[in-house]
């Protein structure tokens, strides 16, 4: 047997060409539905785990796999946006715990998450490294952004213009990291956390600047009354919050009208919940109460679909495969016939021919079987990121 | 059984439910001002911790704690607030929501809008603008009462097991802060005309619920005023004629001396945002409203 695949390892290493043809035709028709296997296995996973973990969402009336998207896993998608409102109305139903999300704006490509302390217990999340969120203008961020910006407590990160084209919109905040989270292994290890005044800094509805009833720049005020002063837009607005700005920085408006893209909304028990989804059934409530399992269910649901069709796609290549390998091997039987007479008549028996060709067929097989193995290993490996890259993200 | 046996048991049962008692930690609860701690102390007796991080001598409604004080409250139980805009500092630091109580959050309705606030606008929409809330709101003490019952419910919430002591003191709570209600109604009564005069605007729920004939200025108890203010004082007395000034806390000789030159006396009704240097918050308004007698 050892004879025969020695032979059949130098016949195949001396058709280079031929060999890694054939091991690469087995390899990828072995990997390809192993791999996507794998993929959608740990998407669903990540998926459903969070969808599963987040009993209610509420956010305006659309879609609501973009809610959910937006709200669960920081897609870039934004959801029609609702009212701090929204909130109020929650917390004062009794019946549920709301978690204010604002997710709009990014920092160095890395989602900006407006929220509150509470997400934190919710999510249970710690800080690995230097503390919670205390001040206006401070950011915790995720594992995974702190190991790629290679930023840590005490540094800076700046938020990014919407557009780069709005050369009038809100200057970009400075905002100081106070805290690393500890990884988590989910989209929370990708995101930039800042308390949800912070996120209303970042759009410019709270804001801070030089007291106008005092300033002495005559070219910053329009009109100046007893009661009300009236500046024009030379009027520079703090792009950073430190000990020495801190108290400038106000709101305009009511806190109730500011904006968020989904309110967390954790119920006390079956009971609260039920009737808190009873309360927004009713189109004109101007909201929707959406359960993330069941929509990410049926996103799934879309997603094993086209797995199917993938899997039928899979098969036909791979039976197209096989039948070309048959034909490979029968053509190189037929070119092959001189070596085959020159075994006959140094005293080979058919039989040796057969075991001949079943050891070169055995080391692509192995061969391919070791290059699958490797290619699988490596898809586990990265099959977190790959699947937050291609799939969630 | 002997009656030994039976006192033996009885006596570890107690010792048991006594250990457990204690093993459970007492809440700690942090606040924005002194009247809402002592509220608290009052009604949780022994069965929290009440914390007032401001420093003394400071007033806690104009107060920045820095990230450590921020990160104690966060780790509180509960986060008593005053509400109507009280302490700003509140908007501009990271609190768990759902620790935080609102104890004028019932009364929302009936807040007033702080009249000497100088609003602004500017900006790319073309203007806005924003002016303040008063938020002095338990100088009515009815406000207060609502404040403490707002306490007591977050208390109950919170250790469902001691409402009924919770619900016992704020009665208590209530009866005191009424008869505080009781006794300045009875004084203004007596003349509900009686013009007075303010040192600061701060008693805008007290001048309402009183039905005070009250104006205020911008005086400060521990700062001359300057020659303007004394101009303005008195183009203030042509308007409104007032022969007592109400200060927030002890004015220096030289304003109570000018004063009296315009014929004006002083009088000091302390509206406590901190702990004061002696006595509670009930002794305090007890003494301000003796102090108000004089002016009636």
């Amino acid at each position: 047997m050892m004879d025969s695949l020695y032979i059949a390892w130098k016949y195949l290493s001396f058709s280079k060409a031929r060999t890694a043809t054939l091991v690469a035709c087995v390899t990828l028709i072995a990997v390809l539905p192993l791999a996507l296997q794998l993929l959608l296995a740990e998407s669903e996973r990540q998926l459903l785990s969070r969808a599963e973990s987040t009993p209610l969402l509420l956010g305006a009336p659309g879609s609501a796999l973009d809610l959910v998207m937006n709200g669960l896993y920081f897609d870039d998608e934004v959801p029609e946006l609702i009212s701090m409102a929204a909130v109020d109305a929650v917390a004062a139903s009794g019946l549920a715990t709301p978690i204010p999300l604002y997710v709009r704006f990014k920092a160095r490509r890395f989602p900006i998450v407006g929220t509150t302390l509470d997400y934190f217990d919710f999510r249970g999340l710690t800080i690995k490294a230097g503390r919670q969120l205390a001040l206006l203008g401070e950011c915790v961020v995720g594992a995974e952004v702190a190991e790629r910006l290679g930023i840590t407590a005490g540094d800076s990160l700046l938020s990014s213009p919407e557009t780069v084209f709005d050369l009038a919109g809100v200057y970009p905040l400075n905002m100081k990291v106070a805290g690393v989270l500890a990884r988590s292994h989910t989209p929370d290890d990708l995101a930039v956390f800042v308390d949800i005044k912070t996120a209303w800094v970042v759009q410019g509805l709270v804001h801070g600047h030089q007291d106008v009833t005092r300033t002495q720049d005559a070219g910053v005020i329009i009109e100046q009354t007893d009661d009300n002063v009236i500046a024009n837009a030379r009027l520079v607005e703090y792009t950073e919050i430190n000990p020495g700005n801190i108290d400038s920085f106000h709101f305009h408006g009511t806190p109730d009208d500011y904006p968020l893209s989904a309110v967390i909304t954790v119920p006390r028990d079956e009971k609260s919940a039920t009737i808190l989804r009873g309360r927004y059934l009713d189109g004109d409530s101007g909201y929707q109460l959406v359960v993330p399992g069941t929509v990410i269910d049926g996103l799934l649901a879309n997603i094993f679909r086209i797995k199917h069709m993938l899997d039928a796609v899979i098969l036909v290549v791979a039976v197209a495969t096989g039948l070309a390998l048959v034909l490979v091997f029968a053509l190189s039987i037929r070119l092959r016939q001189r070596e085959i007479q020159t075994v006959f008549r140094i005293g080979g028996s058919r039989l040796t021919i057969a075991r001949l060709l079943a050891a070169e067929i055995t080391l692509i097989v192995l061969v391919s079987g070791v290059l699958c193995a490797i290619a699988l290993l490596l898809v586990h490996q990265y099959s977190d990121e790959l699947v937050r890259t291609l799939v969630i993200r | 059984m002997t009656y030994r046996s039976l006192a033996w048991i009885a006596a570890i049962s107690l010792l048991l439910m006594g250990s457990f008692v204690m093993a459970e930690e007492k809440p700690v609860i942090y606040t924005v001002n002194y009247p809402l701690q002592y509220f608290a102390q009052r009604i949780a007796g022994e069965q929290a911790d009440v914390t007032l991080p401001v420093p003394a001598g400071i007033d806690p409604a104009f107060w920045q704690p820095d990230a450590g004080t921020v990160i104690a409250f966060q780790q509180a139980d509960l986060v008593l607030l005053n509400g109507a805009g009280y302490a700003k500092w509140v908007s501009r630091v990271s609190l768990p929501r759902r620790k935080l109580v609102d104890t004028s959050a019932g009364y929302r309705d009936r807040y007033l809008q702080a009249e000497e606030a100088v609003t602004h606008s500017h900006g790319r929409e073309g203007g806005h603008s924003h002016s303040g809330v008063a938020f002095t709101t338990w100088l009515d003490f009815t406000l207060a009462v609502e404040q403490a019952r707002a306490i007591a419910a977050a208390l109950s919430r919170l250790r469902p097991a001691a409402k009924d002591v919770f619900e016992r003191n704020f009665s208590v709570l209530e009866q005191d802060l009424l008869a505080l209600d009781s006794q300045v109604r009875e004084i203004v009564a007596v003349d509900p005309d009686n013009s007075l005069l303010a040192s600061h605007p701060v008693y805008q729920y007290f001048k309402r619920r009183y039905g005070l004939n009250l104006t205020s200025v911008m005086w400060e108890p521990d700062v001359a005023p300057e020659a303007a203010q004394w101009s303005e004082l008195r183009q203030l007395l042509k308007l409104h004629p007032s022969n007592w000034m109400v200060w927030e806390g002890n004015p220096n000789p030289e304003s109570v001396t000018g004063l009296r030159g315009l014929g004006v006396d002083s009088l000091v009704f302390d509206p406590c945002g901190n702990r004061p240097v002696d006595g509670d918050f009930l002794s305090v308004m007890q003494q301000n409203v003796q102090n108000l007698k004089r002016a009636f």
